[in-house]
């Protein structure tokens, strides 16, 4: 399978890479990890007149904490969040989702900007910035703005990203003393999207929880909260019941789609399964 | 539109005209007629397509030519040395972990990236460093006693048996 012809730009810095996005408007696609783009050109789903490959521009790979945040760039590999030790030791989360984005060789590749901006309810990111309620840093010729991730996706394949705009860096508050996070992830093999994913963060003070995010991976148009789920829990002292509870909701209020990863009621089923497993996985770690 | 691009192929420089769309596992193919890289699904699932870009283990399927420019890449011809047969094709061989070969390759071009980040790997982590090639002839379990087998020669230490496990 062989993409449509195309014509290509390897921008060296960051504003020379926006100045030919504003140049070629709708026609020009930005190429970072490529393994979701590139795959959809091999079947014409997509046919950019233009790719802008932005790998070779300096500053967009990082992991660092800075004034209270993670930040990361947009361009970091997942393989580096696989293998960073700030992120093992104080976002165990990400530690759980890289093991199940792909496999090793795309994650050489894929990056965390690329995985957010695509817009795909499928990629496994987008769950976790919901449950981290992290903050997307979006740059654009007049310069950056910083969205929250409740208002960063739209639609199927739709962002906040506006034209001549590129995903720089994702922010995320640095988690307090009790919290914990854990995702997981049910696939019928390794490589494949989500039949369900469960992204849960929590924090505990004394038992009661005080902040909690959920978020679904593949089972809506776009990646969803689980508010109901979280309105369960936040304020409380967490028991069997109320996680059954807030389970129930995930699973009700998912939109999930019959498909060969199974039926409606089937996924509705998992992500009830997954949500439990995962605030009590959440809950362990931040003990 | 047409672009000329530079890689080095095995420590060989090559240079040539390729367009865009060209994809970095025909380049290697067809351009460079170094066909041990294999093409099994084109869907960046099967892991036949995997080579070295600048050392990382890739899916040249899902990657054009002239991402490539300027970059080192390394494929199966480029294992072997003037002394010999590289560990991991000594270790394939002895194990029999290969039947039609054609995961093996893409297999043992992860290998050698699996290999030098965790060079003591347990079997979990050899599996799950595999994850992204697939085989439909072997099994897996004497691709895992290869890779088990070449990481042993390359640390120096007794080589492990190569006859078969019976379960």
């Amino acid at each position: 399978m062989i993409p449509a012809a195309f014509d290509y730009s390897s921008p060296s810095t960051l504003s020379e890479a926006l100045a030919l996005l504003k140049q070629h408007g709708d026609d020009a696609k930005i190429l970072a990890g490529g393994h979701s783009l590139i795959p959809m050109m091999k079947l014409r789903f997509a046919s950019p007149a233009h790719l802008i490959d932005i790998n070779n521009v300096p500053g967009l790979s990082y992991i660092k904490e800075d004034g209270g945040f993670l930040k990361i760039g947009a361009l970091t590999r997942e393989v580096m969040l696989e293998e960073s030790d700030l992120i093992r030791s104080k976002f165990p989360i990400f530690t759980d989702a890289s093991k199940l984005i792909a496999d090793p060789q795309v994650r050489n590749m894929g990056t965390i900007g690329g995985n957010i901006a695509h817009g795909d309810a499928a990629n496994d990111h987008p769950a976790l910035m919901l449950a981290l309620r992290a903050e997307v840093v979006i740059t654009g010729g007049s310069g950056s703005r910083t969205v929250p991730i409740d208002e960063f996706f739209f639609g199927f394949y739709s962002t906040a990203v506006k034209a001549g705009e590129i995903l720089t860096e994702i922010k995320i508050p640095m988690p307090p003393k009790g919290s914990g996070s854990a995702y997981h992830k049910l696939e019928r093999k390794v490589g494949d999207y989500a039949t369900a994913g469960v992204a849960v963060y929590i924090v505990l003070d004394k038992g009661t929880c005080t902040q909690v995010g959920i978020g679904l991976t593949n089972v809506n148009a776009t990646p969803l909260r689980a508010s109901r789920s979280e309105g369960v829990l936040k304020g409380n002292k967490i028991t069997d019941a109320l996680i059954e509870q807030a389970a129930q909701s995930a699973a009700e209020d998912c939109n999930p789609s019959a498909d060969l990863r199974g039926d409606v009621e089937y996924k509705r089923a998992m992500v009830k399964v997954l949500v439990k497993r995962m605030i009590r996985k959440a809950i362990d770690r931040a003990k | 539109m047409e672009k000329e691009i530079t890689v080095t192929l095995n420590g060989e420089s090559k240079t040539v005209t390729v367009e865009p769309r060209l994809l970095l596992v025909h380049l290697i193919r067809e351009n460079l007629n170094a066909t041990g890289t294999h093409i099994g699904c084109d869907t960046s699932h099967c892991g036949a397509c995997t080579i070295l870009l600048d050392g990382k283990s890739v899916k040249s399927c899902t990657i054009l030519a002239i991402q490539a420019n300027g970059k080192k890449i390394t494929t199966v011809e480029g294992l072997a040395t003037a002394e010999g047969l590289h560990a991991l094709q000594e270790g394939f061989k002895e194990n029999h972990a290969l039947h039609c070969g054609f995961c093996t390759p893409g297999m043992m071009m992860r290998a050698v990236e699996l290999l030098q980040k965790n060079p003591n790997p347990t079997e979990d982590e050899i599996r799950w460093g595999i994850s992204g090639n697939l085989c439909r002839c072997t099994g897996y379990n004497n691709i895992v006693k290869a890779i088990q087998y070449a990481g042993a020669k390359m640390r120096g230490e007794k080589l492990p048996s190569t006859e078969p496990i019976f379960v």
